[in-house]
Formats: C-alpha cells, structure tokens, sequence
C-alpha cells in the first residue's frame, strides 16, 4: 500500500477535523468541521443560514456567492477549514432589522426576479460590485456580473436594480 | 469528495517540506476542489498555501515586475503597475472566469489549472489525461473545444487559460522551488505538448511549487496590445480561439517586434517566434498580419467538429493584430472586439 493510500484510509476512519474561529454576519462562531466541508455546506447545513443557494456546487452559476472579508467568492468552492479569522457576510446579514439593504429595495422595486432562487447571490454579488468599485456604465455592470446565472432570465431587471444602486453609489 | 486531510503551512519553507507523493497544494481552490467533486482528482493530502507570503505585486530591480504566485488573479488584473505597463495581461485576466472566481483564484493556480475537455472531466469514460493508456473518446467526438495545433493521438485537449497567453506572450519566466532548490523556467517551456503523455500538463515536477512569475520590461508593447477572445457566449465561457497580439514601432511607424500567442488551440499557450519575426520592419497591414497568422496556423489539422477554429483563428489573429496598431484600449473587456452590442437590452 503507497503512503497516499495509507492516508486516504486514515482519513476515513478518523476525519480530518478542523477547529475553527469565524465571524458570520458581525457573529463570532467558533466550531469544529470536516476537511472536506465547504464554507456553503456550513452555512446551510450547520448554521441554518439557508438563504446562501446552492445551484451547481461546481462554481458555474453564481447562487452560492458571499463575501468573505469584503470581496465576493463562490462559497461552494471554498473549505470552511480554509476561513479561519474570516468575516463572511451572506444575504442574511444584509437588512438591518426590518429595514432592507438597498440592494434589496432595488431588487423588489425592478421586479428583478421571477423564480428567486438565484437572488440572493445576485444581490451578495451586486454587493461585492460595489465594493470593488469598477464599474462606471451599464455595460459594465453587466460584464462584471455575469458571475451569476438566472435561468428565468431576469436579466434586463438584474441589470438594472444593481445599476441604480451601484451607479449612483460611486456619483456620491 | 474523497476523504482527505487537509494541513496549513505557514512558511514556504515549511509547505515544502509537508510535502509528501499523493499530496495536492491548495490555494484558491477553484479548480482543484471542482475537480475533487468530480472524482477526478484524488489527493489523500490537501497542503493549504494560502499563508506563505507569495502574494506580492511589485517592480523588479531589472525594470520588469515580480508577480507573486499567491496574489490573486483580480488584485493583479486590478493592479495599477498591471493595468499601465502590461495592459495586455490585464485585458487577458479580464476575460476569463467571473469576477467571483478571479476574486479566489490565483496566478499560480491559473497556470495549474487542467483541461475542460468533457471527457476528462467525465470518469465514466476513457481519457489518457485523467487514466493514461485508457484512450481519447475527444478523438472522433465532441471536439468542438478541441486543439489543431499540437495535438497527438493520445489527447487533443486545450489549455483553458486566458492568462497564460497574455504570460506566454509577454516572455513570462516562471520561478518555482522545491526541497531540492529552485529553478527559473521560460514560459514557452513551462506548459507541454500532449505527445504520448497527455498526464503531464506542465514540466513542474512533484513537490514543485511556484512562487512568482517575473514579467520582463515590456513597456515598448504596453501602448499597442490587445487580447481578442472569441467564445459561445459574451461572458463566463471558455475560448474558442483567442490571440494575445503586441506590437512595438520605430520613429517612422513600421514594426519594430511584434508577439503574438494563441489560446484555445493547443495543449499549451501557441506562440511562434519565426511568424513574429515575419513582421520585424514591416508596416502593419491586413496582408503583413496574414502572413503572421498563416505561419502560426501551419500545420494545423482539426478533428471535423473543430473545422472551424483554423480559418476562425486566422481572423482572429488578423484582428486582434489590427487592433493592437490601433492602440491599447484601456477600457472594461466587454468592449473589446467583436462583442454584440448590448445597450438596447436593458
């Protein structure tokens, strides 16, 4: 038996388990995962924070999108061992109390979604637009979202809820 | 995925030596662990690198810049030191992935990233890449991704990158460690040809791991350059066939140099040092870019599906090169050329 395959049999019988410190939505968490958990797994599966989609688990469609420290990233392709010391912000954390984001007003107020299922990363996406502070055109905001997919099609809408709010952001 | 442990290091120095045979680097992840979901790669061993230092961006002593292979593809696209004096690798960068997974993804993971032929990527079926000696299914099948230039028998795969054509372009050299040393590998050395082992993307050996890429002075390129990509959709997919094209002129408008590197048509990033020469003192014109690009594309041969990617890359080659004389357009890489335009829709 090669050294790799020692290992892999290790591995199945005592998991490689992780001790890990994170902050989720201004919330310290201190918990202990598999190495193999994803960061969107914990969330959903551990956490009950089920509002974080997800769609492929393969970092194709977008649904699953958070921020960790501020950027935006595919939760699904991210280990929840590899967070340690993050602060991960997803949809949840958003509104304050009843008082929805602005993202999140501009998204009812353009109909911006048919089905909802890939919302809530369109808006952490949006988020993270903003945050990055690149775009200055419509067209840009659509190229610099083409990270999620909405297979009901409600682009046009999508485009133009995170223009209004990314747009005029940067004009302040 | 399999079961696997998964271990930090915290120094480079310390990631070399955790390393054993059957253990996988992890960084950015974005590919590594997609192909773990698949069951196509199977490490026992995940050794995070994520903490080591390699991030950095900056100028070399040598007039050139030092990238660091853990500084993350959208912090380099994003880089002023990027952005004005290797514009082409910046446009390039732009193209690829989504803004999320460039976000996550890192230099030295691109370079590292494998194939998206279907075929590797399905276990169900044969692929000398993934089971070597087991065969091509891609050969005689879906092979509308696939390459026709550098191709064997055994694999007709692509490179996925967009960034490495801009590297292999620019003269990129590759620097790497191991617990044996280091070593500095041209970029044109670094990717392979799929010959009879298709398994071996790249001339890194096990246990090897990079840590920066080192840019030459290229600041006579950063005025004309231009990446052309050209894919199923107008964001977020794979090339078809893309051109990374600079040009350098003399006081008197003719071409000084000139590079030109392919994507989405080989095992590795294509680049023809004899099709630049081609256009050393020449004025640039649709009929001198032709000639690069008939000289690039000899001895290219398609698989019936991919018929089109020849005279495809042909265009492409002559375009970008045409938009490159233009002058460097330092806008968003939508609009580059060859997009629809969109305005009307929303």
């Amino acid at each position: 038996m090669t050294d790799s395959m020692n290992e892999a049999a290790c591995a199945r019988r005592a998991p490689s388990r992780h001790l890990l410190c994170l902050r989720i939505n201004g919330t310290p968490h201190a918990l202990e995962v598999e190495a193999w958990v994803s960061l969107l797994d914990l969330l959903r599966d551990r956490l009950g924070l089920t509002g974080t989609k997800k769609g492929c688990d393969h970092g194709q469609c977008g649904a699953c999108t958070v921020l960790v420290d501020g950027r935006r990233i595919n939760a699904c392709l991210r280990l929840a061992a590899m967070c340690e010391d993050a602060e991960v912000t997803t949809i949840e954390g958003l509104a304050r109390g009843d008082e929805l984001h602005p993202l999140q007003r501009a998204f009812v107020a353009h109909d911006a979604l048919q089905c909802g299922y890939c919302t809530p990363g369109q808006i952490c996406s949006a988020l993270g637009l903003q945050n990055e502070g690149q775009a200055t055109t419509l067209d840009e905001v659509r190229e610099l979202m083409s990270g999620n997919l909405c297979r009901c099609g409600a682009y046009p809408q999508i485009a133009a809820a995170v223009s209004e709010v990314v747009l005029q952001a940067r004009e302040r | 995925m399999n079961p696997f442990t998964l271990v930090a290091s915290a120094s480079l120095e310390q990631a070399l030596s955790d390393f054993t045979p059957g253990s996988q680097w992890i960084a950015g992840g974005t590919n590594v662990l997609d192909l773990m979901k698949e069951g196509v790669a199977r490490p026992a061993r995940l050794i995070d690198i994520t903490r080591l230092g390699l991030d950095r961006i900056e100028a070399d002593e040598c007039g050139g810049l030092h990238l660091g292979a853990l500084a993350h593809n959208a912090d380099t696209a994003w880089h002023p030191l990027v952005r004005e004096g290797y514009p082409l690798l910046a446009a390039a960068i732009l193209a690829g992935a989504s803004p999320q997974l460039r976000n996550m993804a890192t230099n030295g993971g691109n370079m590292l990233q494998r194939t998206r032929c279907v075929y590797f990527y399905d276990i169900g079926v044969p692929c000398n890449k993934r089971a070597p000696g087991s065969g091509c299914p891609a050969i005689g099948g879906l092979s509308r991704q696939h390459a026709v230039l550098g191709a064997s028998d055994h694999c007709i795969a692509t490179h996925p990158s967009d960034m490495c054509v801009a590297l292999a372009a620019l003269g990129a050299v590759v620097h790497v460690r191991s617990a044996r040393g280091a070593r500095a590998i041209a970029f044109a050395d670094f990717h392979r040809l799929p010959g009879d082992e298709p398994q071996r993307d790249s001339t890194l050996g096990e246990g090897e791991l990079i840590t920066h890429i080192e840019l030459p002075p290229a600041r006579e390129f950063a005025a004309h350059s231009a990446y052309l990509k050209v894919r199923d959709r107008a964001s977020y997919a794979f090339a078809l066939v893309s051109v990374a094209a600079a040009l350098a002129f003399d006081e008197a408008g003719g071409i000084r140099a000139a590079r030109v590197a392919l994507g989405g048509v080989a095992h590795k990033p294509w680049r023809s040092t004899e099709a630049e020469a081609l256009l050393t003192g020449r004025q640039p014109s649709h009929e001198n870019f032709a000639l690069v690009a008939d000289q690039l594309l000899r001895g290219a041969t398609s698989q019936g599906r991919n018929d089109f990617k020849i005279p495809m890359a042909h265009r492409a080659i002559v375009r970008a090169l045409a938009t490159a004389a233009a002058g460097t357009a330092l806008t968003a890489p939508n609009d580059g050329p060859g997009r629809p335009d969109l305005k009307d829709i929303a």
